[in-house]
């Protein structure tokens, strides 16, 4: 295994007497996007801080190349960029702040301006250049800095929710051009977010943090398809996520390759060649191999039960169908079919029940 | 009526004349006053900054004390300043008692809380991610604290202003630690109190109009700055 190129040991933050962070061990692994994701008040910020040299921990290390970073804070800093929730552009011209880090790197200013206008033609902010930064639209104010970010050619970049406060359009848009840079750079990224769709669709790995402590971390499919306890469950919404390869497209109902097995599913745009199968566990129905199922449920897949977890009225239920689909059904069910770890069933859900988040295809 | 329009005209003539003490006079408060905000400023900046940048126990004790000293009666300064700088007092030696220097550093202590109360409120109307992303951006300590300042110079030149005001338009202090001396430490509003005294209105009202217009120049410079800066 490759060096971490960023890392977190017994990284422990306590502000105020209460203890915000604790994160025994996480490692950032050169050229990978690894999100973190968790629920608003979590520590996300505070861990993405910690990781950009901007806060320093109560207790414990960050390791940079696997050696300690204190003493060279400053030098450090100089070799990554972050992107906050909020632009913070400084009441100057466009330009002038997107060159802003150089010029605190003492860049000459030629190569400043250059380098500048390189990323801010790449962001689509080229023709704002010369603006006061007061007078951009939210959208143009993000792009900015991510232009700022970029054009300091960092080792690492840390993102804090650059798009939370953005139109959807605007945020869909610049998510994937973020993701288009991010693929053909394969720049080493920390990327911070509540959206469970920004982190599949950004990252390889994905790291579920929850009161301040990190319950998870592994590639997004993995992380999504099988919680490691009910807490982060809840978090990532219970949905299966399965990589599937597109087969067949027919009048808006596609075909998809999941771990050997077809499923169909309705699709309302352009199909990217790999994508990622979500199911909501409450939109899969179990029945026993010979029972009656809805003629609706285009998809039919046998399997066996790998996992009942009991919760209250209702119980998830893990099937393995070549790949791990979960299902919750109620406790009555569970009870009446007979359902424990073993049991043979067919699981059906509807095409449309099926949803597809694009992957981007280089990383 | 005949005492108003009669002492305007005077005003006038005197102003109209170039009378050499009247400018020597105006001179000399500009001098003093100047360098006392420049003192505050250097003050104001480093003591505001701290204050708005850092959490410490009795930060909101000092923001207090800072607020207080913002209404400080000019003649309280002046009674402590003279105290320390009498012949006998702690600081009798230096034999700066009716001096410049005693006066400068009068003002120094009016303008000095004035320019930062000023300096903390401007500091802290910036986001506070600000600081992170000027660090995050590369910034070393000096570079982010000249960026921030140089983000927040609007208000800053509020508070030049404000400790402009208040220095050059204090009296109390001025006459106790100065001494009213002609061609040493008189400056305009102490000039003003003297003429006064002396049922002199004319040159009274002059040197007045010339304090006014002091102000008034002042405050269009900054101001103009502010606002060619606000359209940029």
């Amino acid at each position: 295994m490759s060096e971490a190129k960023l890392s977190l040991r017994d990284v422990w933050v306590r502000r105020r007497g209460s203890d915000i962070l604790q994160v025994p061990h996480l490692d950032v692994l050169p050229g990978e996007v690894l999100a973190i994701i968790g629920p608003n008040g979590a520590g996300k910020t505070t861990l993405l801080m910690v990781l950009g040299l901007l806060e320093r921990p109560f207790q414990g290390e960050v390791l940079f190349e696997g050696e300690s970073v204190r003493g060279r804070e400053l030098s450090l800093r100089r070799r990554m960029a972050v992107v906050l929730q909020e632009a913070l552009l400084l009441r100057r011209t466009v330009l002038d702040n997107v060159a802003l880090g150089l010029g605190l790197r003492g860049v000459p200013q030629r190569q400043r301006r250059e380098r500048a206008l390189r990323w801010m033609e790449r962001f689509g902010v080229a023709h704002v250049a010369r603006r006061g930064s007061r007078n951009l639209s939210g959208g143009e104010a993000q792009r900015a800095s991510l232009a700022r970010a970029f054009a300091l050619e960092p080792e690492v970049l840390l993102l804090d929710e650059p798009f939370s406060g953005l139109d959807q359009p605007t945020r869909e848009a610049l998510l994937e051009e973020l993701a288009g840079v991010l693929a053909e750079t394969g720049l080493t990224t920390v990327f911070v977010t509540h959206d469970r769709d920004e982190a599949v669709r950004l990252s390889h790995r994905v790291a579920v943090l929850l009161g301040g402590r990190l319950r998870q971390v592994g590639p997004a499919a993995d992380v999504f398809a099988a919680p490691v306890d009910e807490e982060v469950a809840a978090f990532v919404g219970v949905e299966t996520m399965v990589l599937a390869r597109a087969v067949g497209d027919a009048g808006g109902l596609a075909r998809l390759e999941v771990a050997g097995r077809v499923i169909e599913a309705v699709v309302k745009g352009p199909l990217a060649p790999e994508l990622l199968v979500c199911l909501r566990p409450e939109d899969v129905v179990l029945a026993p191999p010979d029972g009656v199922i809805s003629s609706s449920a285009r998809n039919r897949l046998p399997g066996v039960i790998t996992r009942v977890v009991p919760l209250g009225a209702q119980a998830r239920v893990t099937v393995d169908c070549g790949f791990p689909l979960v299902a919750v059904v109620t406790r009555r069910s569970l009870e009446e079919l007979g359902l424990v770890v073993g049991t043979q069933v067919v699981a059906s859900f509807k095409a449309s029940a099926v949803h597809l988040i694009s992957r981007p295809t280089a990383s | 009526m005949d005492l108003i329009w009669d002492g305007i005209r005077e005003a006038f003539r005197i102003l109209g004349t170039g009378d050499y003490s009247l400018w020597q006079i105006t001179l000399r408060s500009l001098f003093i006053s100047g360098s006392a905000v420049a003192i505050s400023l250097v003050i104001g900046i480093a003591v505001g900054s701290l204050l708005a940048f850092n959490e410490f126990p009795g930060r909101n004790l000092a923001f207090t004390l800072v607020n207080t000293g913002m209404g400080l009666p000019p003649v309280v300064v002046g009674l402590m300043v003279a105290i320390f700088l009498w012949r006998s007092g702690p600081l009798g030696q230096l034999n700066l008692i009716y001096t410049p220097a005693a006066m400068i550093i009068a003002q120094t202590i009016i303008a000095a809380p004035i320019v930062t109360g000023f300096t903390a409120a401007a500091l802290r109307s910036l986001s506070p991610r600000l600081r992170s992303q000027l660090y995050a951006l590369g910034a070393s300590r000096l570079q982010m604290l000249w960026l921030v300042l140089w983000e927040a110079k609007l208000p800053l030149l509020a508070a030049v202003m404000a400790g402009f005001g208040g220095a050059v338009s204090e009296i109390g202090a001025s006459i106790m630690v100065g001494g009213n001396l002609a061609g040493e430490t008189r400056v305009l509003t102490t000039a003003v109190v003297l003429e006064v005294s002396r049922g002199e209105f004319a040159p009274a009202i002059a040197l007045s109009m010339v304090l006014l217009a002091l102000i008034f120049a002042v405050n269009l410079i900054l101001t103009t700055v502010q606002q060619q800066e606000q359209r940029s």
